[in-house]
C-alpha cells in the first residue's frame, strides 16, 4: 500500500506558541487512522494542515506522493467534518448536504439519490427540507458527516465528529463510519478525545501531547505496549509504579520481586512499570504476591472499579468480585501483564 | 409591578410624539377651510396627482435610489475590509467612518459647499492648473453625492456587524468542498450577509427619500425634492393641508417600499426593523 498523505517535519508556531513540533506521520491509503490526544495537543492543527487550512511554519504536506504545500483547500481531494459543524444556516439540510456535488455540477437526479443515500447512513431520512437552525446538535454534527462525505473524497478528516451524540447513538454511528471506510476504502484520518472510540475503529493510532506525537501503532500496540507513561496514562487507566530491573525476566516494584517478560535493560536500571487495572487478579490475603488494603469501591456495570493502597501506592484494580471497604485482599499479576517503560528524563 | 407598568412611559411618550402627530396629520390632509370652519375633503390629496407633483415625487425616488445604489456599492466592500480579521488596523478605519457622524450633520453638508462652489477650492484648484471652472453644485449630481457622503456610514454599519458575525468555519467548509473564492463570496457572504444589507438599504434610503437640507444646500435650490415642497408648504406658504397631504403620501411611499424590501428578506432571519 502507498501512502497517501505524508507529514514531514511540520512545525506550526503562533507567534512565541508551538502547537505542532516536527510533527512526522506516514497515512497509508484506505488507512483508518486515529490522532488520540487530550485538548490542546495539536490535533485540529494536524487536521487543518491537511486540510490546506493552515500553512506549516516547517515542513512538508505530501498527498499521493506529490508535495502540495501550496495547494488551496478547494483543490485538495480531501473533505473535512469540523468539530464545530460549519453548516450552512442560510441553505436547507438538503441543499447543505448537495452544495459539494451541485459545485462538480453533477446532474440533479443522480444529487437527489446521493442526498437520500447519505441521509439515510447519518440516520436522518426525511431531514431534507429542515432548516439548520431547527435541529439538534447531534443532528447537525450528523449533517456535516453527510455533507462530507457524500463527496467520497480520497481522504476524509473527521474532528471529533460523534462528540455530541449521546452513547447509543455514537455507536451507532461508529459501526456505520467503519462501514463506510470499509465499502468506499476512503481513508479516513479521525480526531476524538475518547480513547475507547480510537481503539475500536482505526487501524493505527497515533497518541499525540503538546504538539509532539508520542506513538504510532495499531491499537493493540499503544495499549499493550505504551512507550511512555503518557500513553499508558491516557490510553485506558493504568497503574504505572516506578521500579527497578534486577536483571533480565526480573522487575522489583511495590517492594516485591516480580517476574516478567522483559530484558535488555542494564542491571539495576530504573524503570517504570504499567499494570492495567483489568489485569490484577484478587486473591484470598495469602495466596496474593503482595497484600493490599482496599480504601474504595465503585460499582461500574460489568465490573467493581476498586483502589487498595499497599506501601503508600494507591493500586486501580478492576474485578467482578466484590470486596469491601477496609478489606485486605491479595494482588498477584502474571509475567504477561507487566510492562516496562525506559524511565524518560523528561516524561511527555 | 405588572408588566404592564414598566412599558407605560413608551406608550405615554409614544402617544405624545408619535400617535397625536400623526392624527394631526391626518386630519389636516383631509380637510380644507372653508366658511363653516373646517370640513372633510379629498382636495389636498387630489392636488398631488398634479404633472408638477408627480415629477418632484419621481425626482426624489429616483435621485434617493441612486445614492443607495453608490452608498452600497461604495459599502460592501468597506464593510468586508472592516470584518477581515486580517487587516489589523480595522480599528482604525472603523474611526475614520464614524468619526464624521460625530461632527453636525449641517457643518458636514456646508463643508462640501466649500469645496464644490464656483469659487470652491476644487475649482481654485483646477482654474489655477488652466482648465474651465466647472460647474459642480447646482445639479442632481451634487444632491446624490451630498446624500451618498451623509448616509454612507448607515449603509456601512448593518452591512460590517452581519459580516462580522460570519463564522470563519463555515467559509472553511464551503472551501473545503471545493469553492474558489468567488464561489465563497457568492454562495456564503453574500445570502449570510443580506439582512445587513436590507437595514442598510433600509437606512440609507428612507432619509434619502426625505431630505430637503441636502438638496437645499446644494444644489442652491435648483433641485427640489419632496422634502423641500412639503417644508415650503409648510414654512412658506402655510398650506398645512396640502402640506399634511404631502407627507401623508411620501409616508405610504415608504411603507411600501419598505413592504418590497422586507419582502426580498423574507427567508432570512432577522429581516430589517
Ligand atoms: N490561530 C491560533 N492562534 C493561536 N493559538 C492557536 C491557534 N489555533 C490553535 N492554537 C493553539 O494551538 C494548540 C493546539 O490547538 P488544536 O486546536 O490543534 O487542539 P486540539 O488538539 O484540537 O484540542 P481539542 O481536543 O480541544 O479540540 C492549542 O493550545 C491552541 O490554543
Ligand atoms: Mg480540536
Amino acid at each position: 500500500m502507498k501512502n497517501i498523505i505524508e507529514l514531514k517535519n511540520i512545525t506550526k508556531n503562533y507567534g512565541d506558541f508551538t502547537a505542532l513540533d516536527h510533527i512526522n506521520l506516514e497515512i497509508k491509503e484506505g488507512e483508518f487512522v486515529t490522532l488520540l490526544g487530550p485538548s490542546g495537543c495539536g490535533k485540529t492543527t494536524t487536521l487543518r494542515i491537511i486540510g490546506g487550512f493552515e500553512d506549516p511554519s516547517e515542513g512538508q504536506v505530501y498527498f499521493d506522493g506529490k508535495q502540495i504545500n501550496e495547494t488551496p483547500a478547494n483543490k485538495r481531494s480531501v473533505n473535512t467534518v469540523f468539530q464545530k459543524y460549519a453548516l450552512f444556516t442560510h441553505l436547507s439540510v438538503y441543499d447543505n448536504i448537495a452544495f459539494g456535488p451541485k459545485l462538480k455540477k453533477m446532474e440533479s437526479h443522480l444529487i437527489e439519490k446521493k442526498v437520500k443515500e447519505s441521509l439515510r447512513i447519518v440516520n436522518l431520512e426525511g431531514f431534507e427540507k429542515r432548516e439548520i437552525s431547527t435541529l439538534s446538535g447531534g443532528q447537525q454534527q450528523r449533517i456535516a458527516i453527510a455533507r462530507a462525505l457524500i463527496n467520497e473524497p480520497k481522504v476524509l478528516l473527521l474532528d471529533e465528529p460523534l462528540g455530541a451524540l449521546d452513547l447509543k447513538l455514537r455507536q451507532g454511528m461508529q459501526r456505520e463510519l467503519s462501514n463506510m471506510h470499509q465499502k468506499l476504502g476512503i481513508t479516513f484520518i479521525y480526531v476524538t478525545h475518547d480513547q475507547e472510540e480510537a481503539l475500536s475503529m482505526s487501524d493505527t493510532v497515533v497518541v499525540m501531547n503538546r504538539g509532539k506525537i508520542l506513538q504510532i501503532g495499531s491499537p493493540e500496540d499503544v495499549y499493550n505496549e505504551p512507550k511512555t507513561p503518557f500513553v499508558a496514562d491516557f490510553i485506558g487507566e493504568s497503574n504505572i509504579i516506578p521500579g527497578v530491573m534486577k536483571k533480565d525476566l526480573l522487575v522489583n516494584f511495590a517492594n516485591h520481586d516480580f517476574e516478567c517478560v522483559d530484558k535488555g535493560f542494564k542491571p539495576n536500571e530504573q524503570i517504570d512499570v504499567v499494570v492495567r487495572p483489568e489485569d490484577i487478579h484478587v486473591t484470598s490475603p495469602n495466596t496474593g504476591m503482595i497484600q493490599a488494603k482496599v480504601t474504595s469501591v465503585n460499582f461500574k456495570g460489568v465490573h467493581y472499579e476498586m483502589t487498595a493502597s499497599c506501601n503508600n501506592f494507591e493500586w486501580l484494580i478492576q474485578s467482578t468480585k466484590f470486596r469491601d471497604i477496609d478489606e485486605t485482599i491479595g494482588i498477584s499479576i502474571i509475567p504477561d501483564h507487566i510492562h516496562i517503560m525506559k524511565r524518560e528524563s523528561v516524561n511527555g | 409591578m405588572g408588566k404592564k407598568s414598566y412599558g407605560s412611559p413608551y406608550f405615554v411618550w409614544m402617544s405624545i410624539f408619535i400617535i397625536v402627530p400623526m392624527f394631526l396629520v391626518l386630519y389636516y390632509a383631509f380637510t380644507i377651510q372653508t366658511d363653516q370652519g373646517m370640513v372633510f375633503s379629498l382636495d389636498n390629496i387630489k392636488r398631488i396627482a398634479e404633472p408638477l407633483y408627480i415629477k418632484v415625487f419621481v425626482r426624489s425616488l429616483v435621485l434617493a435610489l441612486e445614492s443607495t445604489a453608490i452608498c452600497l456599492l461604495i459599502a460592501y466592500p468597506a464593510a468586508m475590509i472592516l470584518a477581515d480579521k486580517k487587516f489589523s488596523k480595522s480599528t482604525t478605519f472603523l474611526v475614520m467612518i464614524v468619526l464624521p457622524m460625530w461632527m453636525n450633520f449641517l457643518l458636514r453638508t456646508y463643508s462640501w459647499l466649500s469645496l464644490l462652489e464656483n469659487n470652491g477650492l476644487i475649482n481654485k484648484l483646477v482654474i489655477s492648473l488652466g482648465f474651465e471652472r466647472m460647474q459642480l453644485m447646482y445639479n442632481e449630481g451634487a444632491v446624490v453625492l451630498g446624500m451618498v457622503y451623509n448616509f454612507l456610514p448607515f449603509m456601512i454599519l448593518p452591512i460590517y456587524s452581519v459580516l462580522v458575525k460570519i463564522d470563519n468555519n463555515v467559509i472553511e467548509a464551503a472551501r473545503d468542498l471545493g469553492c474558489t473564492s468567488f464561489g465563497v463570496f457568492k454562495k456564503i457572504t453574500v445570502p449570510l450577509s443580506l439582512p445587513g444589507v436590507l437595514s442598510g438599504i433600509t437606512m440609507v434610503f428612507m432619509p434619502a427619500i426625505s431630505t430637503f437640507i441636502i438638496s437645499r444646500l446644494l444644489s442652491g435650490g435648483k433641485v427640489s425634492l419632496i422634502g423641500n415642497v412639503i417644508e415650503q408648504q409648510f414654512l412658506v406658504l402655510g398650506d398645512w393641508g396640502f402640506g399634511s397631504a404631502l407627507s401623508l403620501v411620501l409616508m405610504v411611499f415608504i411603507l411600501i417600499s419598505m413592504a418590497f424590501i422586507n419582502k426580498g428578506s423574507s427567508g432570512y432571519e432577522g429581516g430589517i426593523l
